[in-house]
């Protein structure tokens, strides 16, 4: 307390605004820190009371369970931690599907919103309006047991044009197999991404140089199709083939079978999130305003230049980060594959933690694995959102 | 407030281990005052973990001091764990918990029923939620261990079965090669299917479901050729089927299933009082005491073990930590073992399953109970 005295000219830290945010800061962190770790010992000594140690090593041992749907071999001698991979690769085939199709047939909803023709708009919205409003807990039940499960039998199977095979055993749809000339088919392909890469870039070259506006992208996909479709025609054997499904003893065989798990939990999700991705497409058009259009129009650009240059770049920067939230609750929403029966990453660490009786280890994993998943997503949607950003000039 | 403002200055006090004055707390710094009060808010609400009690003797006293017992039942299969049409539970498994209750309070009412699903039970008897797992659990060696649980006896004799559509014309499990059959999660079930179909070299694709209502609803969908699970639960799931007669029960047992209640590891006055529960269940058959008789027999009874038993001689009681009618209280608010039995799974119930194996070891069965002495 002397000291202060002393130093009478300069301001004593307790009073120094800056050495105050700091100390507060650190504080916060110790303290923060003191909980976690009391948190942390709390549980541990809970554990050892119960004679339970956290340990990882329970994932090398044997599952002994069966899963229906894998990515990867397995079988009731794999061991958890494979158990748990086939899990992960299942929520990551829901969620991409469900990604790509719901994103597809959110902006058609979006559009459809904004539509000037009476029904169209009408059905979109009621659409909207009605998907939004349910529990998605429900809905993929509906979707399960309401849908897929309500399917005719396999032996009195509705079959589709193009032989897919409509049963309450799933839906199976032909599947191409690959033949000798696969790998030939493969190296055409890779020469189309290439041509499309040297088409994108002079594009834009060109676009740079001239201050013209071509369809960059249309050219670059129509030229990585041509390529395929050429080289499908010229090949003397066609590189894949495709098995239909047939009717065996109790279940389908061949082709791909899609399970009506993964039918409900997908088109649930899918049918779900497009609904809020519409409104979120909306909200982005609507967001540019009128004068935008109308100073587009005085400068001689026609509707879909219009709409292609001035709109839909401007909607872009309002459009994807809401998008991006919608994407992670897709990918979040996916763990209600649980209420269907799909074995997707939450369902198989259940039953891991089940057996195992590992419940805070299995929990964490898979926390930290959704944590992850989600941290991907919006790094990736966060460098495009500051990518469009940049057409400003 | 003040109080707040204390302890955030102690805190600041204590972990940078300043010398500041004892002048109390610093006045410019009110930006920091909000966040440690987050803080501290967090601290009430995440701090008090529950643990569960363990330790000998610490069970029955929570028990007692709480006035009821709780209790981890099913309520999804019918016989041993159903909630009836009046909206109460009841089955073999609910009428245990009504034993043990009894036997703690002489009141067979206090106890708190908690539905828990196959993929929570360990967890909840773990972490203390409930005293008592009675919920057609099967005992095996990772749950008598690493699960941390005790069997306490074995009160039903059950085998793994499948059940088929009648018209399916499958009768062995050789003709589901191939086929889809519908299990429960986290089950032994699910694990002995695989075993056993492994054994056998048969394939199948399993539909794996999270309780007995969806997976059951799936198989009557038809979704599966099959559906597996104790011999005791297809008997009586098929009994809320739409229609039961359309269900066979294969003739194969795929595994031994003992299915008996469970306690938590550390407390072994709490086991040992769970397990005379079933014993004195047991004895009560053999002696053939009923909670008709119960009353005459005590008052008439020369056998000595029955006296033990019925408490009118000895301190069998006590030596549980019960009071010495425990047993009286059992077998005269909830019955003895047959009466349980046939109360729920009995010849005039829809859920009837021929005792078998759950008969006395003096007609054949396995039941047989230590003496009481």
């Amino acid at each position: 307390m002397q000291e202060s005295a002393k130093q009478k000219a300069t301001i004593p830290f307790w009073r120094d605004e800056r050495i105050l945010n700091i100390l507060g800061q650190v504080v916060f962190i110790i303290v923060l820190l003191f909980l976690a770790s009391l948190i942390y010992q709390n549980m541990k000594t809970g554990l050892a009371k119960q004679g339970i140690t956290l340990s990882y090593n329970f994932l090398s041992g044997i599952a002994g369970f069966d899963i229906s749907e894998t990515f990867l071999e397995y079988s009731r001698t794999s061991s958890y931690w494979q158990a748990y991979q086939v899990g992960l690769l299942n929520t990551l085939s829901v969620s991409i599907v469900g990604v790509i199709a719901s994103t597809i047939f959110g902006v058609i909803l979006g559009v459809s919103r904004l539509s000037t023709n009476f029904l169209i708009n009408r059905l979109a919205a009621f659409y909207l309006e009605l998907i939004r409003n349910l529990s998605l807990l429900v809905f993929l039940i509906f979707w399960y047991l309401g849908v897929f499960l309500k399917l005719p039998r396999v032996r009195e199977a509705v079959i589709w044009p193009g032989d897919i095979f409509l049963t309450n055993r799933g839906v199976g749809i032909p599947w191409g197999l690959p033949t000798d000339s696969y790998p030939t088919f493969r190296l055409i392909l890779l020469i189309g991404i290439i041509l499309s890469f040297i088409v994108f870039f002079s594009l834009r070259a060109y676009s740079n140089r001239t201050g013209q506006a071509p369809l960059t992208t249309l050219w670059t996909s129509l030229t990585f199709i041509i390529t395929g479709v050429v080289g499908w025609l010229i090949l003397p054997e066609k590189p894949l083939f495709f098995e239909s499904p047939v009717i065996e003893g109790l279940n389908m065989s061949g082709g791909k079978v899609l399970s009506p798990e993964f039918m409900a939990l997908t088109s649930g999700l899918v049918l779900y999130t497009s609904a809020f991705i519409g409104e979120v497409v909306r909200s982005g058009i609507l967001s540019v305003s009128k004068g935008q259009v109308e100073a587009a129009h005085a400068l001689g650009l026609n509707s879909f230049q219009t709409l292609r240059l001035i709109v839909f770049p401007q909607a872009l920067r309002v459009i994807v980060p809401p998008l991006t939230s919608q994407y992670l609750n897709l990918i979040k929403n996916s763990s209600l594959a649980i209420a269907v029966g799909y074995p997707d990453l939450f369902y198989i660490s259940n039953t891991i933690q089940n057996q195992t009786g590992r419940a805070v280890e299995m929990i964490s994993m898979v926390m930290l694995t959704y944590l992850i998943f989600s941290l991907i997503t919006s790094v990736f949607m966060n460098w495009y959102n500051q990518r469009i950003k940049l057409v400003e000039r | 407030m003040r109080k707040t403002l204390w302890f955030m200055s102690m805190l600041i006090v204590v972990s940078l281990a300043l010398a500041a004055c004892g002048g109390g707390a610093p006045s410019g710094g009110g930006e920091t005052v909000t966040v440690v009060e987050t803080v501290i808010v967090e601290v009430t609400s995440s701090a008090p973990v529950v643990v569960a009690p363990t330790g000998f003797g610490v069970t029955l006293e929570a028990v007692k001091a709480r006035g009821n017992l709780i209790c981890g039942v099913n309520s999804q299969v019918p016989g041993f764990g159903y909630i009836d049409a009046n909206g109460d539970f009841s089955g073999f498994d609910v009428d245990y918990c009504r034993a043990l209750a009894a036997a703690i309070f002489g009141d067979a009412s206090k106890v708190e029923f908690r539905p828990v699903t196959a993929a929570e039970r360990f967890t909840a008897l773990q972490s203390g939620e409930i005293d008592i797992l009675s919920r057609n659990t099967t005992w095996s060696l990772v749950r008598d261990t690493e699960l941390g649980g005790n069997f306490v006896h074995t009160t039903f004799y059950d085998g793994q079965g499948m059940m088929v559509p009648a018209d399916s014309g499958i009768t062995t499990l050789a003709d589901l090669a191939g086929g889809t059959i519908c299990v429960q999660t986290g089950t032994t079930t699910e694990l002995n299917l695989a075993d056993v179909m492994a054994a056998e070299g048969i394939s199948y694709t399993p539909a794996v479901f999270e309780d007995a209502d969806s997976t059951f609803a799936a198989y009557a969908e038809n979704r599966c050729d099959a559906v597996t699970t104790d011999k005791s639960g297809l008997v009586s799931r098929r009994t809320v089927l739409a229609d039961p007669s359309a269900h066979v029960i294969l003739d194969v047992t795929m595994s031994r299933e003992p299915l008996g209640p469970m306690v938590r590891h550390g407390d072994d006055q709490w086991f040992d009082i769970a397990q005379w529960t079933v014993f004195a269940m047991i004895v009560g058959e053999e002696f053939g005491i009923t909670s008709a008789n119960v009353d005459s027999i005590k008052t008439s009874a020369t056998a000595p073990e029955v006296l033990r038993l019925l408490g009118n001689e000895g301190d069998m009681g006590l030596k549980l930590g019960l009071d010495n009618d425990w047993a009286y209280n059992i077998i005269k608010l909830v019955g003895n073992y047959e009466e349980v039995y046939n109360r729920n799974l009995g010849p005039d119930t829809p859920t009837y399953i021929p005792r078998g194996l759950n008969s006395l070891y003096t007609d054949g069965g396995l039941l047989y109970a230590p003496p009481v002495r």
